[in-house]
């Protein structure tokens, strides 16, 4: 047995560095950020004191906000800013931004984790159950399913869903997060209703919010369902072609057993990384569908601030979303680095 | 040749290729008893294929066919894939070539082992980690607490081997076929390798189909020896008459292989003959 | 030299440049027939071929004018005058489709003429060259890559204000990336390479390796690559537009369209279906043509 020791030492380097290629990637991403927000042909001064504003006023805010000083003190300014958790104020509500994401980002991350629930829950059965029909009819079917699904675009989708399910099945609810007779009569505790509702015990908020969050939730699943599924199956494949997948036949195992004890487990790692990164892209696709859906979130934050040319809440969403997808690109790798007994050595 | 344990007549599999099919083993007789046979042959000469033909794991696409393929009075041809889960492991077993791919790498190679035992018996846990811990020490690994918890990639080529080998004799098999046991091996480590193979069939009586490209190696192990070519069986032949092969393949195989007692100027390389493909 | 020698050198050359332009066609031969051996991927080549002959023909096969309103006509259902209904300006959605076409081609072409060339060449430039320039390249394209591809256009979209031009040059910069790594990976196994290697001892010029002989190399994966992000890029760029943020109006992009049709989907429910059902056509167009190509020019994938 190798010294515990160097190993150690060995794993420590590793992480150092990785955090140095992190920590330069957030400063790239913090520079371009505020290249965005700084170069562009809006006037920032225009957009806070208006269009008939005098010149002395004008002269005040360009001040104020900083604008005459160079370039990288701007920028040093605007990164001690982030530190203290300071990304300006928003021009809707004139609350700060940071707290105004944090009001919406909840309802967000409520859909998607739906979202990710489902296309777990669909997309890895089928991926493996078209992986076992290699070639075959069930093969082809799962393959063209998941092509239509990553090939649809997703806000048409869930005007189309709502067309179909809301206005003529009346199946599920309509826009918002529950029915408009229910709104603020339930205090928000962890801001994810459908928790809330159960702690509460308040059954029929929960069943409201349920029914409005099915159809936002699946069609916003159904990129990383399609996705999922066709990256479970390659995954499968690969391994299915391995020798050691023929020595658990030759055991005498039971197919089920040989598809899930053995080659299933050899993918967990694989699809927990992917999964880590899909949740990323279901946040971008949440901007559309939370338009679609009229879902007060963290995408139609951005979007209404977007439409207000508000770009400090703009920037401020987009840095967000940033830092979470740098933050589960780390996750992805450490999953790797904890699961995977061939890194431990 | 006592006990017939396997008999195989006229023995046929192809793999459809594009349009045309690739004929991997043609017209195969032989048969197995308590006794250590070998089939010897190049790749590509279909000793594989017999093997896998022999526990039915060829891919979906091999078209198998025999006039007799017959385990114990059972049909093997004509089995339900129930029935041939209750054979493999349990009746006919398998061991493969390089333990480097044929481990599970994500599992420890005791439970491995374990695993081939519950497979065929309805035994708690315990029972099977302590059957796989004394087929451990069966095939001569050192602490086997210790080996138990292993992962294949933390093991080396001869230990990952020997615990194939435990995982395919746990379940007392009464035929092992071994496809190229040591041939991934260093040749350091073969001697041990097959030192334990050898104790473990002699001792069970069971019946060994050793499948090699090394010729050298098979007539000192095998009572036996089959030589393959191209799909065909060429020459059967008693191994300690091996001098004795008449066949002109068998000859050149023979003859290409250094001595230390008889000294040559040159080793006479193997000349086909194409009638040999027919 | 005498002359000669001089004309056999010639006669060589013209042999081999022949034998290596009869093997180039071959090849391509080859490829080209193992890509229309499936029938998905020539379907998606045929959506993508019946794209562009809409696209270039819109004029003759349009039956109205796609600009002109004609409140009288106000949402009206499918029918033979409008095979596609009108909408709430009365125009024709069968014809702004048509139109539509064009702007999806516009957007993948000026899209692919700006994000291929450059991820290319700062993919091999990259690669080949290593040291600091590859390390900064690298932690560049890292940034690019660690956005969601619809937020980071959005943001560019949002800084440069919207506009066509504007949301496919926000898309560009938030395509080449991808590329940038594939080429770069591809360079860097090639860099290795025996006649890499001679051709560098015979003297050439960093430059001339990079364009003479490793980027043709890398052409075919970084092909492939653009066709199977292209439908990415169209959805995205629907996106875009259904946020507004994209065409102008009245242009019929078509994801403007579903966003202006949203307000009356509930009893003019073609205004919303007809554009979607276009951009999913697109897309996996590209998706079946991709993944086809892919396959046909990379087997061992599969």
């Amino acid at each position: 047995m190798k010294s515990k020791s160097i190993s150690l030492t060995a794993l420590m380097i590793r992480m150092a560095r990785r955090l140095g290629v992190i920590a330069l990637t957030i400063f790239g991403l913090l520079l371009l950020t505020f290249l965005i927000g700084r170069v562009m042909p809006i006037d920032p001064v225009l957009s806070v004191v208006g269009p008939d504003a005098d010149r002395s006023t004008y002269d005040q805010v360009y001040k104020q906000m900083g604008l005459d000083r160079p370039l990288y003190v701007q920028f040093g300014i605007y990164v001690n800013d982030l530190l203290h958790g300071n990304l300006g104020k928003a021009l809707l509500t004139g609350h700060p931004i940071t707290e105004d994401i944090k009001r919406v980002f909840p309802a967000t991350m409520e859909l998607a984790t739906v979202a990710i629930l489902l296309g777990i829950l669909v997309g890895v059965p089928l991926g493996v159950f078209a992986a076992t029909r290699h070639g075959r009819l069930g093969d082809h079917v799962v393959r063209v399913l998941s092509l239509f699904g990553y090939s649809t675009p997703i806000f048409w989708f869930g005007l189309m869903g709502l067309l179909i399910f809301y206005a003529k099945l009346g199946w599920v609810g309509g826009a918002g997060r529950m029915d408009i007779a229910f709104d603020g009569l339930m205090k928000s505790k962890t801001g994810f209703v459908l928790i809330d509702a159960i702690a509460a015990g308040e059954w029929e908020i929960f069943f409201s919010a349920l029914r409005h969050i099915v159809l936002p939730a699946c069609i916003l699943g159904l990129h990383s369902t399609a996705y999922i599924s066709r990256m479970t199956r390659s995954f499968m494949l690969a391994q299915l072609s391995q020798e050691y997948i023929l020595t658990a036949r030759v055991k005498g195992l039971s197919e089920r057993r040989v598809i899930w004890g053995h080659a299933f487990k050899n993918i967990l790692v694989q699809l927990l990384t992917i999964i880590a990164l899909i949740y990323g892209n279901l946040l971008e696709g949440a901007v559309l569908i939370e338009t679609v859906f009229a879902w007060p979130g963290f995408g139609s934050y951005l979007t209404g601030g977007l439409l207000l040319g508000d770009m400090n809440a703009v920037m401020g969403c987009v840095l967000v979303i940033g830092l979470i997808f740098v933050a589960l690109n780390l996750l992805a790798d450490a999953l790797y680095q904890v699961f995977d007994p061939r890194t431990k050595s | 040749m006592n006990d017939i344990k396997l008999r195989v007549e006229s023995l046929n599999v192809s793999f459809p290729n594009g349009k045309e099919m690739t004929r991997a083993v043609r017209g195969v007789s032989f048969a197995l008893g308590k006794e250590k046979l070998a089939i010897v042959g190049e790749s590509g000469s279909g000793k594989s294929t017999i093997g896998r033909s022999l526990l039915r794991l060829l891919p979906r696409k091999a078209i198998v066919s025999a006039d007799r393929l017959e385990f114990d009075g059972s049909d093997i041809l004509k089995a339900s894939e129930l029935e041939m889960r209750s054979i493999r492991g349990k009746r006919i077993s398998m061991i493969l070539q390089d333990p480097k791919f044929s481990l599970n790498p994500v599992m420890r190679i005791g439970d491995q082992i374990a695993e081939a035992y519950r497979a065929h018996a309805r035994v708690g846990r315990k029972i099977a980690e302590e059957k796989a811990l004394d087929m451990l020490e069966k095939v001569q690994i050192r602490e086997p607490g210790k080996a138990y918890r292993l992962f294949p990639h933390e093991v080396s080529g001869g230990m990952g081997q020997r615990a194939m080998i435990a995982m395919m004799m746990i379940a007392e098999p009464e035929i092992i076929i071994a496809d190229e046991p040591t041939s991934a091996l260093d040749v350091s480590v073969r001697e041990q390798v097959l030192e334990v193979l050898r104790e473990l069939v002699d001792r069970s009586g069971m019946g060994l189909i050793f499948i090699s490209h090394d010729l050298n190696l098979v007539r000192h192990f095998c009572d036996r020896v089959i030589v393959m070519y191209s799909g065909k069986i060429l020459e059967e032949i008693e191994a300690k008459r091996l001098d004795e092969a008449k066949h002109p393949y068998t000859r050149g195989l023979l003859d290409s292989l250094p001595s230390l007692t008889h000294r040559r100027s040159s080793l006479p390389t193997l000349v086909r003959d194409p009638a040999w493909l027919a | 030299m005498t002359n000669e020698i001089r004309d056999a050198l010639a006669e060589g050359k013209k042999a081999a440049s022949k034998g290596r332009s009869e093997a180039r066609k071959a090849e391509w031969g080859k490829t080209a027939a193992s890509i229309l051996k499936n029938p998905l991927t020539v379907a998606g080549l045929a959506v993508i071929g019946f794209l562009l002959v809409v696209a270039a023909f819109a004029p003759l096969l349009a039956t109205h004018n796609p600009n002109i309103q004609n409140l009288s006509e106000a949402l009206r259902a499918p029918s033979k005058a409008h095979f596609f209904g009108t909408d709430e300006f009365g125009r024709d959605v069968y014809s702004r489709i048509v139109y539509g076409s064009r702007i999806t081609l516009y957007i993948i072409c000026l899209v692919t003429v700006i994000v291929g060339p450059i991820g290319l060449i700062v993919g091999t430039v990259s690669g080949y060259l290593g040291g600091i320039v590859d390390t900064i390249m690298m932690r560049i394209t890292d940034i690019f890559i660690s956005f969601p591809s619809l937020v980071l256009a959005l943001a560019f979209v949002a800084a440069l204000g919207p506009g066509l031009e504007h949301a496919v040059l926000a898309i560009a910069l938030t395509s080449w990336p991808s590329i940038a790594r594939l080429a770069r990976a591809e360079t860097l196994s090639l860099r290795k390479a025996d006649y890499i290697v001679a051709v560098e001892l015979q003297g050439a010029s960093k430059a001339r390796v990079i364009f003479r002989h490793i980027m043709p190399m890398c052409m075919s994966s970084v092909i492939v690559r653009l066709t199977m992000n292209m439908a990415g890029i169209i959805l995205t760029a629907a996106g875009l537009g259904f946020l507004g943020l994209g065409a102008l109006p009245p242009a019929p992009e078509w994801g403007a369209m579903i966003s202006s049709g949203r307000r009356y989907m509930l009893e003019s429910w073609w205004l919303v279906a007809v554009p979607g059902v276009a951009i999913l056509l697109v897309s996996l167009a590209f998706n079946l043509f991709g993944d086809g190509l892919r396959d046909a020019l990379d087997p061992r994938l599969e």
